[in-house]
């Protein structure tokens, strides 16, 4: 598979690490450019490399991939000094989606730690397109500080919306910050869901996503009705090059969103 | 009094705790208002209280000479404040400010403490419940120190 | 057919456009290169393998084929080791991709064993199979011509016939040799298996078999298979491996093992690879590279951060039970042929025939040595 060029047409930054690129394709677009919640590109910096990130845009928006990435290693970097107009690589999309349909008729908790929040956009705003299908809807989301907290002004709407619950946290407080001081899990503990009618999505460090697992189960929610998004190395991001893989499966092909149940034996296994 | 004790018989905290044990602590208990930016405690004097947060957001801070009040902690509606109270040498820790306007009950730790030196069932009863309480913020200290979010270097 | 009947198959073969691929002996060992005789086969060399240990000797016969695997196996010829994917050259405003095109050599593989076929039909499921396939190892798959040889003998290393995949040579040939040497006679009982088989072989004046050749060949694999160097019982691997990854036995072998990974250069079916970004000096112009790769180098799991498998046993413990367990779950069969050169080419010779025996044997219960199968 070739990346196919795509424009740079807006540079949003997020954070002082973290920016969105909004893609366009160079010429007709290909005939199936809409993406799932949950699935990625491999994006392709000229002449440096690729790397997966998750799509965090509206699946319903036409014409347009949007990525939130965090500046973390070469590739990334060099995608972080991309300019409107610059032109990248994409390969995809990639990958199985979150399980929005299956929530239907349920209360839906997503639980987002750091960057985990830009996977699980796509999921927000198909539950708030068909909003009375779902029961309540808790957003969890914890970063390292304020200053790292994402998509600032879509919080803020969204936060003023009587039918969505949003429950933001902060490792650490630097300067003046009213809001909640403390870790994801805590936020989960108090959240108002009903864990016998619920599906979770979890997306963040492992760490991360392990105690949140922890207090969902804690509050009752059983492990087949608990999504997490995995990550492990992506190079060819159609299962043949073997580096992705996650005891059998391949987190490319068979992920990045899997059930809880289905990885518990792998997920407490150190260096699996 | 008599709405203190429903208040408290219902809250989770006192879950499963033995009727006169809840009318124990209703005597030991008294309704309290912290207005925005007022303090509650301040770190250093001695601790005898604790709370149980009705209505509110309180921060948990430490100052830092040059740096300021640091935030380390929130409590928020329904959840318990102060555990100095029942730990040698009686002193907080921290401070803690209310952000918002906030209702809470009070506990008398120091009356409290002479119950369970008297009564070694209610000292347990309440020691099970808050070492459950400090072991969630340890729990939650302990992955706000691994910086989870941060660059791993 | 007669001995001299090979050269005419080679040479066949080659007027019909195939570049000969077959063993040769090269530095002291028998390696798969391109051949343009059948004097350039290993002729009257026998292999003797171990842990560890590959030495080349003479036989007392001349015969063609009367070793068993070399360090190479056929995925160096099917999956080339370095290729390129993609170039990238700048325009005004932006880049464009360039991609390969690569004609692919029309290969005939002489020689190829039982476990070695079988390898090939595994790789072709992981390569040529599945939503995304690669092209090249169709292309070049696709065209090979495949002349397939029963082994005669096992090496010390062996364990098809534990892996039900040898040595008797099975479907997905074109032609199948039995050497057939006794008696002041030598010649090749050749089954033919495809239509261009029988097209390359009519014209190599071939007589049909006689029933003593039919027996003579039978006896010759049925010796193979009774003289295997190793065994591996496979009952019920998957389980056993996946529950095992606090075994202690890892710990055993992490103290041996150097993560070279010499094992997955020389395994059959390993089908990891990499790829590489690079440009020139001027920035102007990229390419992408593919290239093998081994889940024994730190690089393979790093995600920002770190390797998720930094340590050698987690390597380690990650190549064998996705040889031997997750395999199974993923393509449907074990990815291990039993050809037995992870064993052989181990620089320190970890055995995985032992590792399985002793993970099985410390989980049984009572019995000390609890081994499963005997050695051979």
């Amino acid at each position: 598979m070739l990346p196919v060029p795509h424009r740079v047409a807006r540079v949003r930054r997020e954070t002082a690490d973290t920016f969105t690129l909004d893609l366009v394709p160079i010429g007709p677009a290909p005939a199936e450019h809409g993406f799932l919640p949950g699935q990625f590109n491999m994006l392709y910096a000229f002449g440096v490399g690729e790397v997966a990130i998750s799509i965090s845009g509206d699946p319903a928006e036409r014409g347009v991939l949007r990525h939130t990435t965090r500046i973390v290693g070469t590739v990334t970097q060099a995608l972080g000094r991309l300019e409107r107009g610059s032109v990248l690589g994409v390969r995809g999309p990639f990958g199985n989606a979150w399980p929005v349909e299956e929530a239907e008729g349920h209360d839906v908790v997503l639980v987002a730690g750091g960057i985990g929040l830009a996977p699980l956009r796509p999921v927000l705003y198909r539950i708030m397109a068909r909003r009375p299908l779902y029961g309540r809807v808790v957003l969890a989301y914890g970063t390292r500080t304020p200053a790292d907290i994402l998509y600032r002004s879509e919080l803020a709407r969204w936060r003023s919306r009587p039918d969505l619950e949003m429950l933001v946290t902060v490792d650490r407080a630097v300067g003046a910050w009213p809001g909640k001081v403390g870790v994801v899990p805590a936020l989960i503990r108090r959240a108002p869901f009903d864990p016998t009618a619920t599906i979770a999505m979890v997306c963040g460090p492992e760490v991360m996503m392990r105690f949140s697992v922890e207090q969902l189960r804690t509050r009752g929610v059983p492990p087949e009705r608990i999504h997490l998004s995995m990550e492990r190395n992506m190079k060819c991001a159609v299962a043949l090059c073997g580096h992705c893989q996650y005891g059998p499966a391949f987190v490319c092909k068979d992920g990045p969103v899997f059930r809880f149940d289905r990885i518990e034996r792998l997920f407490n296994q150190p260096e699996i | 009094m008599e709405t203190l004790e429903r208040i408290l018989a219902e809250h989770p905290f006192l879950q499963g705790l033995d009727q006169s044990y809840v009318a124990l602590l209703v005597g030991c208990a008294s309704n309290v208002v912290f207005r925005a930016e007022e303090q509650l405690f301040r770190e250093g004097t001695p601790a005898n209280q604790f709370f149980i947060i009705r209505h509110g957001d309180v921060a948990v801070e430490l100052h830092v000479p040059g740096r300021g009040a640091l935030t380390i902690d929130t409590v928020h509606e329904g959840e318990v404040l102060g555990w100095s109270w029942l730990v040698p040498p009686y002193r907080w820790s921290f401070s803690a400010r209310a952000l918002t306007l906030t209702r809470a009950i009070a506990f008398d730790g120091a009356c409290l403490r002479a119950k369970c030196e008297e009564n070694h069932d209610l000292g347990y009863e309440l020691l099970r419940r808050f070492s459950t309480v400090m072991a969630e913020r340890l729990q939650s200290t302990r992955l706000q120190l691994m910086d989870l979010y941060g660059s791993g270097r | 057919m007669e001995l001299q009947g090979l050269e005419g198959l080679l040479e066949a073969l080659g007027a019909a456009g195939y570049t000969v691929v077959g063993p040769t002996l090269r530095d002291g060992a028998i390696v798969y290169d391109e051949i343009r005789s059948a004097t350039e086969l290993p002729i009257g060399m026998t292999d003797r393998q171990g842990a560890a240990t590959y030495r080349v000797e003479r036989r007392d016969d001349q015969a063609r084929f009367g070793y068993n695997v070399g360090p190479h196996s056929w995925r160096r010829w099917l999956d080339p080791g370095r290729r390129r994917l993609f170039r990238a050259e700048r325009t005004r405003d932006g880049f464009e991709i360039v991609p390969e095109d690569a004609a692919a050599p029309r290969l005939a593989l002489i020689g190829v064993r039982a476990c070695e076929l079988r390898a090939i039909g595994i790789q072709d499921r992981v390569l040529g199979e599945g939503p995304h396939v690669d092209p090249v190892y169709g292309d070049r798959r696709r065209s090979a011509f495949v002349v397939a040889v029963n082994c005669g003998q096992a090496g010390g290393t062996c364990f098809c016939a534990s892996m039900g995949t040898g040595p008797a040579v099975g479907p997905g040939f074109d032609l199948a040799l039995t050497e057939l040497l006794g008696d002041g006679a030598h010649g090749f009982l050749v089954e033919v298996g495809s239509a261009r088989g029988a097209e390359i072989a009519a014209g190599l004046g071939m007589v049909p078999a006689s029933d003593a050749d039919l027996a003579a060949a039978a006896a010759s694999v049925a010796r193979a298979a009774s003289a295997m160097g190793r065994t591996l019982d496979t009952t019920g691997i998957k389980e056993l491996l996946y529950a095992s990854a606090e075994h202690p036995r890892w710990k055993d072998v992490a103290a041996r093992c150097l993560a070279c990974a010499n094992c997955t250069l020389v395994c059959p079916t390993c089908f990891c690879s990499t790829v590489e970004d690079v440009t020139d000096l001027t920035g102007e112009h990229a390419e992408r590279w593919r290239r093998w790769d081994s889940c024994f180098t730190m690089d393979f799991s790093y995600i920002h951060g770190g390797s998720v498998r930094a340590s050698g046993l987690a390597r380690y413990r990650q190549w064998m039970t996705h040889k031997l367990a997750s395999w199974i779950d993923q393509f449907g069969t074990s990815g291990c042929v039993g050809c037995g050169r992870c064993i052989t080419w181990c620089p320190v010779g970890i055995d995985l025939t032992e590792e399985v025996r002793e993970m099985r044997g410390s989980r049984s219960a009572g019995g000390p040595e609890g081994g499963t199968g005997g050695d051979a």
